[in-house]
């Protein structure tokens, strides 16, 4: 694996593989010194042009955690504000010879474009509304941890699918492991065709029971503003998981961060059946597990010591 | 609805106007073209013959190898070629004024030369905006003394593309108009292009329309469908345009006023133009070759010379469009060749401006992908490749003597792939990059003068 950049770029037995290597990561996670020299020499640069702390974090400790060096260039207070270009700035950076850039940005095929400028490997941490693979990956991983195999599952993903990186990659991972997955959301937040990835497309909740899992999408107030849904009053009446809607036996699952009374109430974010925190923790394992996949084994040239080392 | 009667009917333009191409005339050409597969759907010429240029004129059309080149001829050898009236493109963007460093008359009219054409119809939309007389005179200077081949210019509709006053069309028209156009933005408002609609009893010259309804289109980028779900962007419906089209065909049809639709896309609009025309709707409309041959499955790389707009749309629109050029439903092919700078498209595909060029590669595109697999015949394509020019009122290149030689000589064998020598136009934003194209345009005679040499072709006719 050269590039992280769908998740259409693996096949069921990547992400098993990469599932297998995370939970060998947990065991490092719980250590009290919770660091493996694994990537030890090697450069991961974070370079992310919309806000994130969870996810942007999530991979600083993932690879500080494999020992590697790790550059956050944030766009906001850089050149990127005097008006230098994508390419440029990645042509800027790429001089410094990271090894791995994790990119995030607002637009669509984004991170496949900056692999075309540079040598590293590129992973993408949400490219506009298109994927965030990784994010994915620690899903299957959380749910395979509370569900074992994820085949003949049925996983239910709610609210504004439209505007969700979150679950495109989402309906193409849970099916690769064999679920069976079904969007639900207001008809002006399901994107047209979007039945073509292989996913059914309800929009009210009435067969929810039917689920194993329910995954909702957060629900941005800026779709207020584009007047896409009419209030949040009454997403929330139609749309919002509460102690109603969800079942005890049922899995509830959401990317943060959780907007409180909207998509979910206070109750089932607080429930057992919440596995919310268990996925931020999956985050980092996973994301060490992804860095260990495209930086192992390649160029694996340790550095001459500079200074002779002390007996 | 039966359209309101009137006692006048738009006309033409009033005399003495200027006229509408213009190019920097070179000396005219004397030569013989022999024994060339000579093609002309227009006056049923199908088979081998010699065809003499003097002085720029069609002089002489005879048995091959029976015609005299006479003195100062040059001989060109066309045995096994193909020799074609030459194209016509009514929707070019020449990025003049104010855009130069994506295409100028000189490059753009350069591009077209290469690509077969004998006249090309430069879109507006440029800064400033083309929509005064004194912008269309500088032009048509400027024309005259940089084209390549025969160029004209359609004004805007409305003051500055933005919808809401109407330019001065009739004394746009007496400088030159070769029709009016808001291109890369529609008329939105209905009560605006009705006035338009009207004023052309005035002053004639027909619309040509992009039709687009913007509350529909949105923010999209590309075709609206399973790709662009799939990629999480923004999609353009094609009722976007096909509504549009169904309305100002009405109104056309109310003023008994012409217009001329402008790069069909969806198969909802060749509908919707087939119906007009069966109601006796002076309508006209185009379509391109990337639309012709390409669909949204292209887009799936999200390599930004496939962004255009209209958008590249599903295999059942390519069908319809393609059926519309078969049953005379779509009346020509024009390329909407829109140049833009490498760094204004090496951005992210939602970020990127819309665009492809289209001059140098629609012969080869529309032979390869339509002909070639039998699909459309050769006569059908050359024919509508010059077709543009009536809606506008332009001279129709035909091979017949006496006539000005416009003339198109082309390599049907020829294999090549886009790119690979580089373009004419001052821009690389291709749809067509990279491809394997059959037909290869040699020689290009407009408006009587030799306006293009292929270079391999011009070693070998010395």
């Amino acid at each position: 694996m050269r590039h992280l950049l769908s998740i259409g770029d693996l096949d069921r037995d990547d992400i098993e593989r990469i599932c297998a290597r995370a939970e060998q990561f947990s065991e490092v996670s719980d250590r009290e010194i919770k660091k493996v020299p694994a990537l030890r020499g090697r450069t991961v640069l974070n370079l992310f042009y919309e806000a994130s702390t969870r996810t942007r974090s999530s991979f600083e400790l993932a690879a500080k955690r494999l020992s590697a060096d790790v550059v956050n260039f944030a766009a906001s207070g850089s050149s990127v504000e005097k008006g230098e270009s994508l390419k440029d700035t990645v042509l800027t950076l790429a001089a410094h010879s990271p090894d791995a850039i994790v990119v995030r940005t607002p637009h669509a095929g984004s991170a496949a474009l900056i692999a075309g400028w540079t040598t590293a490997a590129i992973v993408n941490a949400g490219d506009g509304k298109r994927e965030h693979p990784t994010q994915a990956l620690l899903d299957v991983f959380t749910l395979r941890q509370k569900l074992g195999a994820l085949d003949g599952r049925s996983v239910w993903i709610v609210g504004d699918v439209a505007h969700s990186r979150v679950a495109r990659s989402n309906i193409l991972a849970f099916r690769a492991m064999g679920a069976h997955v079904t969007v639900c959301g207001p008809p002006t937040l399901i994107p047209r065709g979007i039945e073509a990835m292989g996913c059914d497309v309800r929009y009210d909740l009435d067969d929810l029971r039917e689920a194993d899992v329910v995954y909702a999408l957060r629900m941005q107030r800026e779709r207020m503003d584009q007047h896409l849904v009419p209030s949040l009053r009454e997403y929330a009446a139609r749309y919002q998981i509460n102690g109603r809607r969800l079942g005890p036996r049922q899995v509830l699952m959401h990317p943060g961060p959780v907007n409180r009374g909207v998509e979910l109430s206070g109750e089932v974010v607080d429930s057992p059946q919440a596995v919310i925190t268990a996925q931020v923790k999956a985050g980092v394992v996973v994301r060490m597990a992804v860095l260990y996949e495209l930086l192992s084994g390649t160029r694996a040239v340790e550095p001459a010591p500079l200074e002779p080392q002390l007996a | 609805m039966r359209p309101h009667r009137a006692t006048s009917r738009p006309g033409a333009p009033p005399g003495g106007a200027r006229s509408a191409l213009v190019h920097a005339a070179p000396p005219p050409a004397t030569l013989l073209i022999r024994r060339a597969h000579v093609l002309d759907p227009r006056t049923g010429l199908d088979g081998p013959a010699d065809v003499l240029v003097r002085r720029g004129l069609v002089a002489q059309i005879g048995a091959p190898g029976a015609v005299e080149a006479g003195d100062g001829a040059e001989v060109v050898e066309g045995k096994g070629r193909h020799l074609l009236p030459a194209f016509v493109d009514p929707h070019v963007h020449l990025r003049t004024p104010g855009q130069e460093h994506k295409e100028d008359l000189e490059t753009g009219t350069r591009a077209a030369a290469a690509g077969g054409y004998c006249a090309v119809l430069a879109m507006p939309n440029t800064a400033p905006v083309v929509d005064s007389a004194p912008v269309l005179g500088a032009l048509l200077d400027a024309a005259a003394r940089e084209a390549r081949v025969p160029v004209g210019f359609l004004p805007a509709i409305t003051v500055g593309q933005r919808g809401v006053e109407l330019t001065e069309m009739a004394e746009l028209r007496d400088a030159g108009a070769a029709g009016f156009t808001d291109d890369g933005l529609p008329v939105v408002s209905a009560g605006v292009l009705r006035r338009a609609l009207r004023y052309q009893r005035l002053c004639g010259g027909v619309l040509a329309l992009h039709e687009e309804d913007p509350s529909l289109s949105g923010d999209g980028v590309m075709h609206e469908g399973a790709l662009s779900a799939r990629l999480g962007v923004a999609g353009i419906p094609s009722v976007s345009e096909s509504t549009m089209i169904a309305r100002d065909c009405a109104l056309a049809g109310y003023e008994e006023a012409r217009i001329h639709l402008q790069h069909l896309s969806a198969r909802e609009s060749v509908e919707a133009v087939a119906a007009a025309k069966a109601h006796g709707v002076q309508v006209t409309c185009e379509a391109t070759p990337h639309h012709l041959t390409l669909t949204d499955e292209a887009v799936a790389s999200l390599d930004t010379r496939l962004k255009m707009n209209p958008p590249l749309r599903a295999e059942s629109d390519r069908r319809a469009l393609i059926e519309g050029l078969r049953d005379g439903t779509i009346d020509a092919i024009a390329t909407d060749h829109a140049p833009h700078a490498r760094d204004e498209k090496e951005v992210a595909f939602e970020q990127a401006p819309m665009g492809t060029t289209g001059l140098e590669t629609a012969f080869a595109a529309l032979y390869t992908e339509l002909v070639v697999p039998g699909v459309l015949p050769l006569g059908l394509i050359v024919e509508k490749l010059s077709a543009g020019a009536q809606p506008f009122a332009l001279p129709v290149p035909r091979i017949v003597t006496g006539e000005p030689a416009n003339l198109t000589l082309v390599d049907l064998d020829a294999r090549w792939t886009v790119g690979e020598h580089g373009y004419e136009s001052r821009s690389d934003n291709c749809a067509f990059a990279g491809r394997r194209l059959r037909g290869r345009v040699l020689l290009t005679v407009a408006a009587g003068a030799i306006a293009y040499r292929e270079r391999s072709f011009a070693v070998s006719a010395a």
